[in-house]
């Protein structure tokens, strides 16, 4: 008797960056979230360079330095230390949220709690209790040219994470552009979810199933394939 | 034109109980330790501080909130890799807090040094952020009125100062230290270098002196993070 396996059809949380870092154009000026996003500057594809931008204060840094190398006066958003690349810059945070909001910096990528299928986006508390805290977030969904959302496709539990109406307090209104997850690439257009890319073992159904608002597909839909990570 | 002053206590002097404190530093970079310390020594209470963050492990502005001097905080992100000082304070309900997000923080508090008393971002539009605000719509978009942050005192670290208050910072230590220096009514400032006039270039000034009132030079100062890690505590 054989027995059937099951393809594997969820990315890793690499592997989802990894899609999302071949959608960042060559020169692109980029904010990466604290945590999840900040693992796509890993995979820019050979021969491109994005300028990344932190809101405390540097464009362009780059890797972390070797342990016991750090300089706590060169830290990205998340307080962790970065080095810096050939033609950085240092400076103050209004002119770093005038970059936000100016609409100066060309894609910002966000992890969620919640996406709505008019782009909204809950990503920075999920109830009532504990400390709150924001920081960034409510600036950059409004600056960025492109809003990136990386994320699983479902919650621990297995709630979906793409919904009719967000339940968690929302971070912004009608502001993601396109959403990345462990099954699929889905854009926003025109307050619908539009599936550009699924995971090649996922039948549509299998996928709307799994997701909490109408899928519409408007022109070809792609493989979602990433190399092992 | 002389604004040295010779001590952390000098420094800090006339930063009375019921006072608005700005405080420089995102994280640790940037951020006034020996002036705070200087700050707590003198027990003013019943504090409005205004920093982006609220403090990690017992030392610095953490400390400052453990010393139940902080009667209220207006920052961004009060969380860090050793938040308890302000967690324990706020869920006993003994802080209170006014949460912004942190480019409409940096924002108020530029318009508070630059005369503005009020402006409009998209920024927290729809948002519980932005409850009770006045809402405008330009050009098709809506936006939220933010007011002006201002303060009876900010205390900033810089790099290289002179004694007209011109000054430089180290690399991303910057942060709010330009805009807080322009929002207070007194400035207060420590910098790692004290230089003679003409000791810094004219085109490598990041904060104009008219910004500041009181210089005080620690030398070798201490880094939050390092301190942390050391489990250091105010004492």
């Amino acid at each position: 008797m054989s027995i059937e396996t099951q393809p594997d059809r969820r990315l890793s949380n690499a592997q989802i960056a990894w899609r999302a870092a071949q959608d960042i154009a060559d020169g692109a000026y980029v904010n990466l979230g604290i945590g999840f996003p900040e693992m796509v500057a890993r995979y820019q594809p050979p021969g491109r360079e994005a300028i990344f931008h932190t809101e405390n204060g540097i464009l362009n840094f780059g890797a972390p330095p070797a342990p016991g190398a750090e300089d706590w006066n060169l830290i990205n958003a998340g307080k962790k230390a970065v080095t810096l690349k050939p033609g950085a810059a240092f400076f103050h945070h209004a002119d770093s949220f005038a970059m936000v909001r100016g609409g100066h910096l060309d894609v910002a990528i966000l992890g969620a709690y919640q996406v709505s299928e008019n782009g909204d986006l809950a990503n920075w508390r999920v109830g009532d209790s504990g400390v709150p805290a924001v920081g960034g977030a409510m600036d950059l969904v409004h600056g960025a040219r492109q809003v990136f959302v990386v994320t699983e496709h479902l919650t621990r539990t297995g709630e979906p994470k793409l919904v009719e109406r967000c339940s968690f307090p929302l971070t912004g209104v009608a502001c993601v552009t396109r959403i990345y997850t462990s099954h699929a690439v889905v854009d926003i257009a025109g307050g619908r979810f539009v599936l550009r890319e699924k995971h090649p073992g996922l039948s549509f159904d299998a996928l709307q199933a799994i997701t909490g608002a109408r899928l519409h597909v408007d022109g070809p839909v792609g493989d979602l394939v990433v190399p092992e990570l | 034109m002389d604004k040295r002053v010779r001590s952390l206590a000098e420094a800090v002097s006339g930063i009375e109980s019921g006072a608005s404190v700005m405080i420089g530093g995102f994280g640790g970079s940037g951020a006034p330790i020996e002036l705070i310390h200087a700050l707590i020594d003198r027990r003013p209470r019943d504090l409005t501080v205004i920093s982006n963050n609220a403090g990690t492990g017992r030392i610095g502005l953490a400390a400052l909130i453990d010393a139940g001097l902080v009667a209220r905080m207006i920052c961004s992100f009060p969380r860090s890799s050793d938040p308890r000082a302000f967690t324990q304070k706020f869920l006993a309900g003994e802080i209170a807090l006014e949460l912004v997000p942190q480019g409409t923080l940096a924002e108020r508090i530029r318009a508070g040094g630059a005369g503005i008393p009020a402006f409009y971002t998209p920024t927290a539009y729809g948002t519980e952020l932005a409850d009770g605000k006045a809402i405008a719509e330009f050009d098709g978009r809506p936006y939220v009125r933010e007011r002006w942050l201002k303060a009876d005192f900010a205390l900033v670290k810089a790099h290289r100062g002179d004694p007209l208050g011109n000054l430089t910072y180290d690399k991303a230590a910057r942060n709010f230290g330009p805009l807080m220096c322009m929002a207070a009514t007194t400035t207060i400032v420590q910098v790692s270098h004290l230089v003679p006039a003409g000791g810094i270039d004219p085109e490598a000034v990041v904060t104009p002196g008219i910004f500041v009132d009181r210089v005080v030079e620690v030398a070798a100062p201490r880094q939050e993070e390092e301190l942390v890690r050391a489990e250091a505590r105010y004492a």
